[in-house]
């Protein structure tokens, strides 16, 4: 019995070697990334970069190299840090909190506990019937999906960290403020009744507990594969979206026919009903500010895109009744245009 | 032994299942492997992370998907016990 134990040290020793290994390989074909498309194309394969062709072809192979690996990076990264989070510690940490600050803690929370849309159905059941006021509960929903790690290291990637900063700062306000206002609304009657008469039962088991670093570093891996894997679909048509807008789209086109007073309105009643992803959203979002849509409409574009989904909404429709659903959307995107008009003034 | 998978038939529930049943074939546990897909009835588990897995009735693990050498020693535990 003592070879696993004499063992040990060295499986520790491969494991942070292996990761070292990897975080370098990574750096390394990202440095090359932009180097190497413009030999491919510009030497090997003899397009005229300069032509509007090349330019959006080079612009789709270096952003689609881009972006993957900095997805993948990110989000290793940031399930294994959420591996020390989970939904059952953060219900704990909201039960029994009051309304204000209790939201400003649910959006918090929102950002870092780990949270897939496709259980806000238990989520939501379980922290409402755990005593944590409806609004506190709605500021976790709201903030989840609008500051996700994708959309904040990918704006890092695009326009630097103070617009990324200022990302976190203003989803963290709209989830908050959302939520607070919701609350206040006095909106449980629209809540499907069985949800506060659902009784919790069993002992509680935490997913964070009990977890190995090759455990967690296995979730990292499996994370990469399942999101890359999920969204690579809605990424590609973004970034070739993103590609025309670059090449053909005159620039300040947007600047000329997209600033106006109603622009943020009209940027976040399309983006609303539209459903992609950070990932998806984002090479769009980088053409749409190249072309000179200022900064406020373009974040706002985006953060409707993200926050409110269709298929989420489907899912809350059997917790929520459809007055609710309705109410929530229209109060976080009214937040959105809100911050979106707040930040063309001062951006 | 009564084993259930909680999750609405995503992924991660389908290779809970898969290793579950290689961790039972191991361990010599003639067990069929139920589901409980419906979101209301899995909170009414207390669980709010799937997929989970039941054993008896009682949640024994939530939220993850481990190896197959990781649940034989889960499920071992919880057959030994009972």
């Amino acid at each position: 019995m003592t070879a696993p134990v004499m063992s040990r040290p060295h499986a520790a020793l491969w494991r942070w070697c292996g990761l070292a290994a990897a975080a370098l390989a990574w750096a390394a074909v990202y440095q090359v990334n932009l180097p190497f498309w413009t030999w491919l194309l510009g030497d090997v394969v003899g397009v005229d970069l300069h032509s509007r062709l090349g330019d959006s072809l080079l612009f789709f192979f270096y952003d689609t190299t881009k972006i993957v690996l900095l997805l993948a990076g990110i989000i290793f990264v940031v399930t294994i840090l959420r591996s020390f989070m989970s939904i059952e510690r953060t219900r704990a940490l909201l039960g029994g909190r009051r309304e204000g600050a209790g939201n400003a803690a649910a959006a918090v929370l929102g950002v870092v506990t780990p949270f897939c849309s496709c259980s806000a159905v238990p989520a939501f059941i379980g922290f409402v019937a755990a005593g944590v006021p409806l609004g506190v509960t709605l500021s976790f929903l709201i903030a989840s999906p609008l500051v996700n790690e994708v959309a904040v290291v990918m704006l890092y990637g695009l326009f630097g960290w103070r617009i990324a900063l200022l990302y976190i700062t203003a989803g963290l306000v709209i989830a908050t403020s959302a939520g607070y206002v919701l609350g206040r609304l006095r909106l449980e009657r629209w809540v499907e009744p069985f949800v506060f008469e659902t009784r919790l039962r069993g002992k509680l088991i935490d997913p964070a507990q009990g977890l190995t670093w090759d455990d967690r570093i296995q979730m990292g891996r499996e994370e990469v594969v399942t999101i890359v894997r999920k969204i690579w679909p809605y990424l590609l048509v973004g970034i070739a979206l993103g590609a025309v807008i670059h090449g053909w789209v005159p620039a300040d086109w947007f600047a000329d026919h997209a600033n106006g007073p109603f622009g943020v309105p009209i940027a976040v009643g399309i983006g609303v009903p539209l459903y992609s992803n950070a990932a998806g959203v984002m090479p769009l979002v980088e053409a749409l500010h190249d072309k000179g849509m200022q900064m406020g409409t373009v974040l706002a574009f985006m953060m409707s895109v993200v926050a409110l989904s269709l298929p989420e909404m489907i899912l809350l429709r059997r917790v929520l009744k459809p007055r609710l659903i309705a109410t929530y959307v229209g109060v976080v995107a009214t937040s959105i245009v809100a911050i979106g008009y707040l930040f063309n003034v001062i951006l | 032994m009564d084993v259930k998978i909680l999750g609405s038939g995503c992924r991660n529930c389908q290779n809970l299942e898969t290793n579950t049943a290689r961790a039972l074939r191991e361990l010599g546990i003639n067990a069929t492997i139920g589901h409980v897909t419906d979101e209301v009835d899995i909170i009414g588990y207390g669980v709010m992370s799937t997929p989970a897995l039941v054993i008896d009735d009682e949640v024994v693990l939530s939220g993850r998907v481990p190896t197959p050498d990781q649940l034989r020693v889960l499920i071992g535990a919880h057959h030994s016990s009972s």
